[in-house]
Order: C-alpha cells, then structure tokens, then sequence
C-alpha cells in the first residue's frame, strides 16, 4: 500500500474509531428525515398549488429546496473544519507526529495522505446530503431543481476551499487559533458575498468590488451564491436576494481561480509543514 | 558501506531566532556502540536528536547517519526513535499502533505478524496489546514506545529519556533491551540526564553544555580509570615517595597523608605492597573513583543552574 493511502486510511479510522463518523452519519440521516416528513406532510398543498398557481408554488419549493442545500453547505463546512482543524497542529502539540515524521515518508506524503482521508470523507458527506435532499424532494414532489450536479459540484468545491485552508492553517497554528482562522475567513467571505449582491443589486460598483476582493481572499461564498444562481429557476434570478439564493453571475473564470486557490492553499501547506521543526 | 560511522556530524548548529539551542554539534559515533548523550536540561540534548532524525532543519553545518545525509528519507528504514514522553493517537489499540508503524516502515503483513507479539512480550504488554492507548498509562506508552523503535530490526535506535515515566521493574527492561541490542551489533545512542543509567549501559559518552559536546571519550577511561587515592602511612622516605610516581601522577604528602591519582585501580596492591616493602608502616589506604556524577558536575555543573 502506498504510503499516502496508508495515512489517509489512519484518518479515516479516526474518524471511525472516535465516533465522528457515525454521529456525522446519523444526525445527517435526522436532518434528512426532517426534511422528509415536513415534506411529505405538506405534498397535499404543493400538488394542489402546482395546479392552481404553478409559478408561485415551483418558486415556494425551490426556495424550500435552497434552503435545505444552504443549511447543507453550511453543514459540510463545519463538519470539514470540525475534522480537519486538529490534524497537524494537534498531533505537532502532543508530539504524535515525531513517531510518524521519522519513517520512511516524506512530510508531503503525510500532508497528502491526510488530504486524501478527509477529501474522501468530504465527498461522501457531501453526497448524502445533498443527494439526500435532492432524492427526497424528487421522491415526494417530482421535483428537481435546475442544474443541480452543477450546483451540487460547486457546493463540494467550498468544501475543499475550507479542507485546504485547514490543513494549511495547521502547519502554522495551533488548533484553535486554526479553527478561528478559517471560520473567520469564512466570515470574510460571507459578508463580502452580500456586498457583492447587494452592490450589484445597487448598480454600486465600489460595493460589488469590495465583495469580489473578499471573495478573492477567500472564494467559499462565491461558490455558493453560483450554486445558488444555478439551481433556481431563471425567473428568481433577478431579483432573489436571500441567502438561499443569488443574483450573481456564475463566471468560469472565478472557477478556475478557485482551483488556482485550492493547488496553491496545498502547496504552500506542503511546504509549510516540509520545513517545520517539529 | 558498513565502514562508515552510525552517525558523523560536524558543526551542527540551530538557531530560533536569537535564541541557539545548538551550537556546535561535533561528534561521531561507531557502529555498534552503545553512545550515551548527556547534559543538563535545557542544554540541547532533544533539538540534537531532532536534527539528527531530521526533525529539525539545522541552522548550519552537516551530517551524516549510517553513511548518508540527514535528510535522506529511505536510510529511516534503518533506524528507531523512541521520542521522548512518548505519545501517539489514543485510539488505537496498542497492536494497532505497530501494525501501522510496521507498515509506514514498508514493512509485510508477514513480517508484522511475527514481530508484533514478540516485541509486545519483550517489553510487557502482551496482555493488554489489544486495549486502547487512552487507557495506558505513562509507563506503558514508553513501552510501546519503545517496541514501536524496535520494529524494523533497526541498525541504529535513537532513545530519548527512554526510562522517563518507567517504574524500577520497567527501567530494568530497558537496560535489557540495551543490552540485547548490543548483542546484535545495533548501534544505541542513549539521550538521558540519568547518570547510573548510562554508567550501566554505555560504551562511550558526550557531555553537551550550552548546545556544545565539551567533552567525548569512553565510559572506560572516564570512570574505571582516574582514581585519587589517600595513603596514611608513617616512615615514609623520600625515596619510597618518589618511587610511587611509578604507579600515578600528582604524589604530593602533607603530613600524615600522602595523595596521588592512578590511572587504573590495579595498581593499589602493588602500591601498598611497595609502601610495606620499604619498611613504612602502613595504617590506611583508601581510594576514591571519579564517578560519573563528579565528572558530570565537573565538566557540565556551574551550567546546571537554570537561567
């Protein structure tokens, strides 16, 4: 086995082992079930709305849907910086690394094995969520809302934004400093998403820039308000302003930025953690 | 490739910031000997194991461990590290922890499964290899510790503090370790502040004071050599006197005593035997050997102050 897969299979038995995964997995299945029941109960009046008032009732249950999907974006960045904020600076902290850092590995190897566990465990929270959700509403409703891999792919890609800024802030922070550091960014990228929206909403282009520089800082929001824009129909687009919604432009180019982002965020951690004295 | 030194540095030096935790680390250690490392706290001992494990990146200087760089990475295939209060993830299971340790040093499911439960016996803890760390004591983490340097059958074993934590039952174990890994030819390098300890064990020691080895040489010629010896004799002449020089050095008398350092405890007969012969009359004779613990005080001691 190669010595990557050896430490991302060390990280996932931790998750396992500590519980982190079935108390991941069950309260994931509890939100669903919620989700479900409210949903179910309430297929009486969606039906009998698709027929009298079909705009208004589609717009209530995408707004139903984004909602669900807000609160699982929301869901998946904490459970990555729950996870991952401890890894390197926790096992530097207790001296667990000094037993693993003088093998046979090379520090990048450590890094990426680490990186591997929980990008795995990212996507597999990640698909149960949100293709929970989706299942669900489409099982009762009939529903699906539009673009939703494209959506759902952007809403992963946050994930990873927050995964690689945690792994990085543990090269050089303590645990908790780490967890500030990325919440705070997040933070950061949030209230610049707003001013993005708002600004443009304003036609105040000072205000738009402001919110584009938060989002170059820390791309996060920016990912979801395009998941957001993809994933409603084309007519709440214009004037949606809510946080389960969004009346940004998708750009490819941001995209590609933020995949510029994530290969650089892990670069800098490989050679952060390289060349710490531990 | 065997002809080289199991570790070989020259002017070894880290910096953190203004702060020099190691100054000039100089030394070289043969294959097969058991090297004890010592010095106060504070003087440097653990960042010089660091750099030599690759831990830390010196500031300056080079070395080399069994013949190859310190930053090489397959030349840890070779090599054991017992850190100091030795601390892994407290969820696994102790046969866990080497199975996984076993396998970052590449080593087979085969290979695995017959070191395991030997090195588990060898330092106690068969009975309690499938509990978790988290309720481990200190002791017993040192122990597996201890067995987790030993996997790979290594060439070389660095122990930091390896009795820190350990009961006199569980330090006895670990001179036995020593032992044993002397028998193979394993080269040892002992870092401990605890002075019986490496008069025990140890082939050859370094006193480090302030981040720099002031001194090296054998455990031999340190403690079993110099001796001072005291001699109350009376009718003593001059001639019998000078003829004690033959035996030691520093023969000075000053009234009923006469002192004198010799390199080696065998001559005392022969010096009381000289002394009688002469026609003295001998009333005592007594020796005092260095310890280890005079030559530390003396060569590290004013150090010793915390500052």
């Amino acid at each position: 086995m190669s010595r990557i897969a050896l430490i991302a299979r060390l990280t996932f038995h931790e998750a396992r082992r500590r519980k982190i995964m079935w108390a991941a997995v069950i309260l994931g299945l509890a939100f669903l079930a919620i989700y479900a029941l409210g949903l179910y109960f309430l297929r009486g009046e969606i039906v009998t709305g698709m027929e009298q008032y079909p705009q208004g009732t589609l717009t209530a249950l995408n707004m139903l849907v984004m909602m669900a999907l807000y609160a699982v974006n929301f869901l998946i960045i904490v459970m990555t910086v729950l996870t991952s904020v401890d890894t390197i600076a926790g096992e530097v902290a207790s001296g667990a690394i000094h037993a693993i850092a003088t093998k046979p590995i090379r520090r990048a190897e450590i890094l990426l094995g680490k990186w591997l566990g929980f990008a795995v465990m990212l996507v597999l929270y990640a698909t149960l969520m949100i293709g929970g959700v989706v299942l669900i509403t489409r099982l009762l409703t009939g529903y699906t809302p539009p673009n939703v891999l494209r959506g759902s792919l952007l809403m992963v890609l946050e994930g990873f934004i927050v995964l690689h800024l945690s792994l990085l802030g543990g090269t050089f922070l303590s645990t908790l400093a780490n967890g500030v550091f990325v919440l705070g960014l997040f933070g950061v990228a949030f209230i610049g998403g707003w001013m993005e929206e708002f600004g443009s909403l304003m036609h105040n282009e000072t205000v738009v820039n402001i919110g584009i520089l938060s989002s170059l800082v820390m791309p996060s929001e920016a990912m979801w308000r395009w998941a957001a824009y993809l994933m409603q129909p084309p007519l709440l687009r214009t004037f949606n302003v809510s946080p389960f919604g969004s009346n940004a432009q998708p750009s490819l180019a941001m995209v590609a930025y933020t995949f510029a982002y994530l290969v650089a965020a892990l670069a800098i951690a490989i050679r952060n953690f390289s060349r710490k004295d531990l | 490739m065997s002809a080289s030194p199991a570790i070989e540095t020259s002017g070894l030096r880290k910096e953190y910031g203004a702060k020099v935790a190691v100054a000039d680390l100089s030394l070289t250690v043969q294959r097969g000997e058991i090297f004890g490392f010592l010095g106060p706290n504070g003087a440097g001992k653990t960042t010089a194991v660091k750099m030599l494990l690759g831990l830390i990146a010196p500031t300056a200087g080079a070395g080399r461990i069994l013949g190859r760089p310190l930053s090489d990475i397959e030349v840890r295939r070779k090599i054991g590290f017992l850190p100091e209060h030795f601390r892994f993830y407290d969820w696994l299971t102790a046969r866990e922890l080497l199975r996984y340790h076993g396998k970052l040093l590449g080593m087979t499911d085969a290979a695995c499964a017959k070191q395991i439960p030997e090195l588990l016996e060898m330092v106690g803890l068969l009975r309690h290899a499938d509990q978790r760390l988290k309720t481990f004591s200190k002791g017993m983490l040192q122990r597996v510790g201890l067995a987790q340097a030993l996997l790979n059958d290594p060439e070389l074993v660095f122990l930091d503090e390896p009795t820190s934590g350990l009961d006199p039952i569980g330090r006895r174990m670990v001179r036995d370790v020593i032992r044993r890994l002397r028998e193979k030819g394993c080269t040892v390098f002992l870092n401990s502040h605890l002075l019986g300890e490496v008069e025990i064990t140890c082939d050859r020691v370094a006193f480090i004071r302030e981040g720099v080895v002031v001194r090296t040489a054998s455990l031999h010629q340190l403690v079993a050599g110099e001796t001072t010896v005291h001699i109350r004799a009376a009718g003593v002449t001059a001639e019998t006197l000078e003829g004690l020089k033959q035996w030691g050095r520093e023969v000075r008398a000053d009234g009923t005593y006469i002192h004198m350092v010799v390199d080696e405890e065998e001559s005392l007969p022969a010096i009381a035997d000289w002394i009688v012969a002469r026609g003295a009359r001998l009333y005592a004779l007594t020796s005092e050997r260095v310890s280890l613990e005079d030559l530390f005080m003396e060569i590290v001691g004013d150090a010793g102050e915390v500052k």
